[in-house]
């Protein structure tokens, strides 16, 4: 039996109450420390599957502006943070660019395409 | 000299919403006055999502906000002019700004919109004792060289002050490969959102240093490192905790400032505690046909916030032009007991709408505390908080028809009470 137990702070409000969850061979055995609802399903998710959205910049060529802003269109796992960063890596586009133009079909496996959040026209 | 209508400084998120609504309700003689290359204002830098939960039920990023009400003031037709710094406003209302192409322009408006935004607290008015090397910036600053310009200030960071932007920008960094040590707050709590502490500091292990500040920088042709202190209950430093980090680079993200540079020379009065104009029920100023909305007023958490503000502002300055707005006695608006300001400060019983927002910070952090509203002596809203703290903006909404029932009411009180 593998026991581990989390502490994380609920981002529900500003109370940021401190919640513990203990699990036991990868399953959820209690959670401690919400207050309220929205607490415990935080904490469910948040130990079981969490999830981000990643922001960054990739640089545009021939373009009125130097980078174009992106984001993965939904969250990702958010142990794929880094290798989602890794991939956006020395990567360049050419302009002109729309708001939701793919830039990555499906970063790093997880079924989510990058996508630019900002309009750039050609120079 | 120029005639427009309505004259709005600044087409950030405020000044966006403020024209969207001057147009749609009823008065499209407006003109956009925006400094910069583009509009959107600071949206354009905040590449990260968070934006619009609530005006449209999903998170965008910063930019992608900006956008829609970008898109909006185009297909709506509303004049606007880039590049275009204002660089006086008098109180007859006659605005002069400067372009490349239009040289001096000068516009007589009858009614004029504040939106010009806020501006960082910087360095020097936090008296750190050093050189001044290169490597010391403005958070917003970092934000704009990283997400703008696609160039990282530094490689090695800490962060003094725990607003929003510096967290934000503590998770940028750490994402392009800079190692952020610490952030250091002065205060026992953080100025910046929970979510934004979890998801930039946690997320990353980047500590956070509370009832810390810097108290020297060292290096003279770059930051080399900074002097971290532990401070007491009066905020000094105990010389004993002090800890020296090797550091290239030193963020400031330390308070935020409406920009009201134009509006004193307009002669606007301003508040003391929001360092914005003194407005009414209408977002008006202490001067008839001047308005004022968004973060020039008092500084938001939320976009979301300052769009529907400025579309109230923009709303009363169509108002005004018709001459349909009432000048007559106000009801003061008294903050007390851990309410520090409250915005608007008087409201005008025959100019309010059905509900009037009025929106506040608290002055410290208060748990399993009450907001009380009182109009004179008698208690109308009591209502139990498990949280209050100064780095989230409170509302409360107040009810026309309070009005029409006490004809004779001269004050509404807003404050905390332990029971």
């Amino acid at each position: 039996m593998v026991k581990e137990t989390k502490n994380i702070i609920c981002i529900g409000c500003p109370m940021g109450c401190p919640l513990t969850v203990e699990i036991e061979d990868g399953k959820i055995k209690s959670i401690t420390g919400y207050t309220c609802k929205r607490g415990e399903e935080y904490a469910k998710k948040e130990v079981t599957n969490p999830r981000r959205t990643v922001t960054s910049i990739v640089p545009v060529v021939a373009g009125e502006l130097d980078m174009v802003s992106v984001k993965t269109k939904t969250d990702i796992p958010k142990n794929k943070i880094k290798d989602c960063m890794l991939a956006l890596k020395n990567l360049k586009v050419d302009a002109p660019i729309d708001i939701g133009d793919v830039i990555i079909e499906n970063v790093c496996e997880t079924g989510v395409p990058i996508i630019a959040t900002k309009a750039v026209k050609r120079r | 000299m120029i005639n427009h209508d309505i004259v709005i400084i600044g087409g950030g998120p405020a000044g966006l919403a403020a024209a969207i609504s001057c147009y749609e309700n009823g008065n499209q003689d407006i003109i956009i006055l925006e400094r910069d290359n583009s509009l959107g204002g600071i949206l354009n830098q905040c590449i990260h999502n968070g934006f619009g939960l609530h005006t449209f039920k999903e998170e965008l990023t910063g930019p992608e906000y900006a956008a829609r009400y970008v898109a909006k003031v185009q297909s709506l037709g509303i004049d606007y002019r880039l590049n275009t710094m204002v660089i006086d406003i008098s109180k007859d209302k006659v605005v002069s700004s400067i372009n490349e192409t239009d040289g001096l322009m000068q516009i007589q408006a009858k009614a004029i919109i504040l939106t010009m935004g806020c501006r960082e607290r910087s360095r020097g008015a936090l008296n750190i004792p050093g050189y001044r090397p290169a490597g010391i910036f403005s958070a917003g600053t970092a934000q704009r060289y990283v997400n703008i310009e696609g160039y990282m200030p530094g490689r090695q960071i800490v962060i003094l002050g725990s607003g929003d932007i510096g967290l934000i920008m503590a998770r940028r960094l750490t994402l392009e490969g800079a190692l952020v040590k610490m952030v250091c707050e002065i205060m026992p709590y953080s100025g910046g959102l929970k979510r934004n502490i979890v998801q930039c500091l946690d997320d990353y292990n980047i500590p956070l240093r509370l009832n810390h500040t810097v108290t020297k920088i060292f290096g003279k042709e770059r930051v080399t490192g900074v002097m971290v202190s532990e401070v007491d209950a009066f905020r000094q430093p105990i010389p004993s905790t002090e800890e020296y980090v090797e550091c290239d680079t030193l963020l400031l993200s330390v308070g935020l400032i409406p920009e009201n540079e134009l509006s004193r020379k307009a002669e606007v009065a301003i508040n003391q505690k929001t360092q914005g104009p003194e407005v009414d029920e209408s977002l008006s100023t202490s001067i008839p046909g001047i308005f004022a909305a968004g973060n020039v007023l008092h500084v938001h958490d939320l976009v979301d916030y300052v769009s529907m503000e400025a579309a109230l502002a923009g709303k009363n300055a169509v108002k005004y032009v018709q001459g349909l707005l009432k000048t007559g006695l106000s009801i003061v608006i008294e903050s007390k007991n851990g309410v520090r300001y409250t915005v608007p400060g008087t409201i005008n019983p025959d100019n309010a709408e059905d509900i009037t927002v009025v929106r506040f910070r608290t002055s410290d952090v208060y748990r399993d505390a009450y907001l009380s509203v009182y109009l004179d002596d008698e208690r109308v809203m009591h209502l139990k908080k498990r949280i209050l703290t100064p780095g989230e903006m409170e509302q409360i909404v107040i009810p026309k028809k309070w009005f029409a029932e006490r004809p004779n009411l001269k004050k509404i009180t807003i404050m905390v009470e332990k029971e």
